[in-house]
């Protein structure tokens, strides 16, 4: 381990990184010219071979994926570049953008001749301010230096990319929720099939790919499929859906440790390394109770399973929904899950798109209940109540659009079920951990 | 010549060449107003959609849908500070924060201070979560704010 040499992150932290000047003299763009060079299908297959799979959440192969478009297409076909980064705790997809954006173009560009597009959104969060403006120049340079625009390097391949700024609303994130965004819509989910490869942006197929996703791709192209196969680890032969997790990833350590970061490490390493060994420990010389291992929609790591590999298949064999976007988030021994899940709670009531009444009043209840819980009015039946309502909404049950309410059900499950005892101690002894700021937002 | 000045206009009109349709303008062309004018206005609205050949109910639509934009009642101040509440920053002081902030210029979440200098708004996590409690100034993020940083920055603002 102790020889793994940061890819993803390696130019983060050098001067004018963002430049296309210093990103040319440490070999930018040379992988979009070899996949110039290259059949688009050799690409595809390039991507297919490395076994990368989706960053954004869900996992998915990428190369697969774009093999899902219809073939010979008349086109237009769109690449749509997922910025949105919304999940709570996670923030790899701002330091690319911001500090390494030609990197994150060049994977566009890889892409966009891979699946034959010649056009790609990148659909950002409104609250990345720098990505935006770092993103922004990083194309201007791109056009200048006949990069991007009509006929690049004389091969006939056109591509444009433009940027697009969302409206903070964590929806947008959900592939067909950014699509109707981005048509000027409001961001209500689509029913899937037809999925976007089918028909997705402007009724066109699409694919839909992360920020992250984006930066492998370009690795992939330089240092080859093997390289990124030498990472992480192979399919689990206990899971025959387990297609392996390969390569680096960017996992995100925030809360209480005493060294909040973003690491570039390979698929697979434990929520406990990443808080001792590169998080700088628990802060306060406390133990982590629990921590979240993927964003807040992934449940909860309790202190007995901070051993589970951080890979696709490891959160899953602990009752986690999966490994989401790698953003651990530390939970110290001196906190309240109550507080922690009510935190959780506020946030998908606030986010759901209200399209599905389980969710929407799912969510409302979820929220509502747990705000009762911390006024020390909670009764035990509480608890049932809060799995009972948690249980019924979701792709999963099958009652909606959109894995949004799959991911505000899973930590309520979660944690009921690893912390039942704190919460039923919490609820008979009658604390009451409201805060005066609490008052402040309840509008919401 | 309505709410809308010429230069806006043509700022909105540069945007057409990006998408196939007009209709994908509507997210662009709102951000353009709010910038401009710190709201977007029910006569706004009328003239981006017939910038756009839509029918005002549906920009109306859209803008309703994201939180983010103001009406003719929620003008914006100069600047929009928002405070995160989500779960790293509440971790580490988040929602205090908040609440120091909003006694200091005397506004509740959602409301401007007096002097038009600031409106004060508390958001989900803003992406910033290693420098939590962290906010935002307009869209630049400012992390590892404690009450004395959050005093010198609203003195600055
Ligand atoms: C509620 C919800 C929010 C999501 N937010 C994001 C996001 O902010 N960024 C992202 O890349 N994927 C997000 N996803 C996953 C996307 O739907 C999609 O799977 C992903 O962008 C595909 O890219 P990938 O295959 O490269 O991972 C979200 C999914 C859901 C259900
Ligand atoms: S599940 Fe929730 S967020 Fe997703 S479409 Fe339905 S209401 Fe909207
Ligand atoms: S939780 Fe506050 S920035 Fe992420």
């Amino acid at each position: 381990m102790s020889t793994f040499e940061p890819t993803l992150l390696a130019r983060i932290s050098k001067t004018d990184s963002q430049l296309l000047e210093t990103y040319r003299r440490d070999g930018g763009y040379e992988g979009f010219k070899k996949a110039l060079g290259m059949a688009p299908v050799d690409v595809i297959n390039l991507v297919k071979d490395s076994g990368l799979r989706g960053r954004g959440g869900a996992g998915f192969p990428t190369g697969l994926k774009w093999t899902f478009l219809p073939k010979d297409h008349p086109g237009p076909i769109y690449l749509a570049i997922n910025g949105d980064e919304s999940e709570p705790a996670t923030f790899n997809n701002r330091i690319l953008m911001e500090q390494d954006p030609h990197q994150v173009l060049e994977g566009i560009a890889i892409s966009c001749y891979a699946i034959k597009s010649k056009k790609a959104y990148i659909y950002l969060r409104y609250e990345y301010g720098r990505s935006y403006r770092a993103l922004k120049k990083a194309i201007e340079e791109c056009y200048a230096a006949g990069l991007f625009g009509k006929n690049i390097h004389g091969t006939g391949f056109d591509l444009d990319v433009v940027l697009h700024r969302g409206a903070a609303a964590y929806i947008c994130g959900e592939e067909t929720g950014l699509i109707e965004s981005l048509e000027g819509k409001r961001a209500w989910p689509r029913i899937k099939p037809p999925f976007p490869a089918i028909e997705g942006l402007f009724r066109k197929p699409t694919i839909v790919n992360n920020i992250e996703t984006m930066a492998c791709v370009k690795q992939i192209l330089d240092r080859g499929a093997d390289w990124f196969k030498s990472m992480g680890v192979p399919p689990d032969p206990s899971n025959p859906r387990d297609a392996g997790s390969y390569g680096p990833k960017l996992y995100c350590i925030s809360g209480h440790v005493n060294k909040p970061g973003c690491v570039e490490l390979p698929m697979g390493i434990t929520a406990r390394q990443l808080i001792d060994e590169h998080g700088g420990g628990v802060w306060k010389g406390r133990k982590a109770k629990a921590v979240v291992p993927g964003g807040i929609s992934m449940g909860f790591l309790s202190a007995s399973e901070l051993d589970t590999p951080l890979d696709f298949n490891g959160p899953g064999k602990v009752g986690c929904l999966g490994l989401g976007t790698a953003a651990i988030t530390v939970i110290d021994d001196h906190t309240s899950m109550v507080d922690v899940l009510f935190n959780c709670a506020r946030f998908f009531a606030h986010e759901s798109c209200g399209q599905c009444t389980p969710c929407r009043e799912g969510t409302a209840w979820m929220h509502k209940i747990l705000a009762r819980i911390r006024m020390g009015e909670g009764q035990s039946r509480d608890l049932d109540l809060l799995t009972e309502v948690a249980s019924s909404m979701g792709i999963i049950p099958g009652t909606t659009i959109c894995g949004l309410s799959d991911g505000a059900a899973w930590p309520i499950k979660n944690a009921i079920k690893k912390f039942r005892s704190e919460f039923e101690e919490y609820i008979q002894t009658g604390r009451k951990t409201v805060k005066p700021s609490d008052a402040l937002m309840e509008v919401h | 010549m309505g709410v809308l000045s010429e230069e806006l206009r043509d700022q909105i009109r540069a945007q057409f060449p990006n998408y196939p349709n007009k209709r994908a303008v509507v997210l662009p062309a709102l951000h353009l107003v709010q910038d401009a004018q710190r709201h977007v206005s029910i006569e706004a609205v009328r003239e981006i959609a017939e910038l756009l050949e839509l029918h005002p109910s549906e920009v109306h639509d859209t803008m309703s849908f994201y939180q983010f934009f103001k009406d003719e009642k929620h003008k914006l101040g100069k600047h929009r500070v928002w405070v995160c509440r989500s779960i790293s920053c509440m971790l580490r002081g988040g929602e205090e924060l908040l609440q120091h902030m909003c006694e200091k210029l005397h506004v509740h979440p959602g409301q401007t201070s007096a002097d038009g200098k600031v409106t004060m708004e508390f958001a989900e996590c803003l992406g910033a979560c290693d420098g939590a409690p962290c906010i935002l100034v307009d869209d630049e993020a400012h992390m590892n704010i404690t009450p004395e940083k959050a005093d010198e920055l609203l003195k600055s603002l």
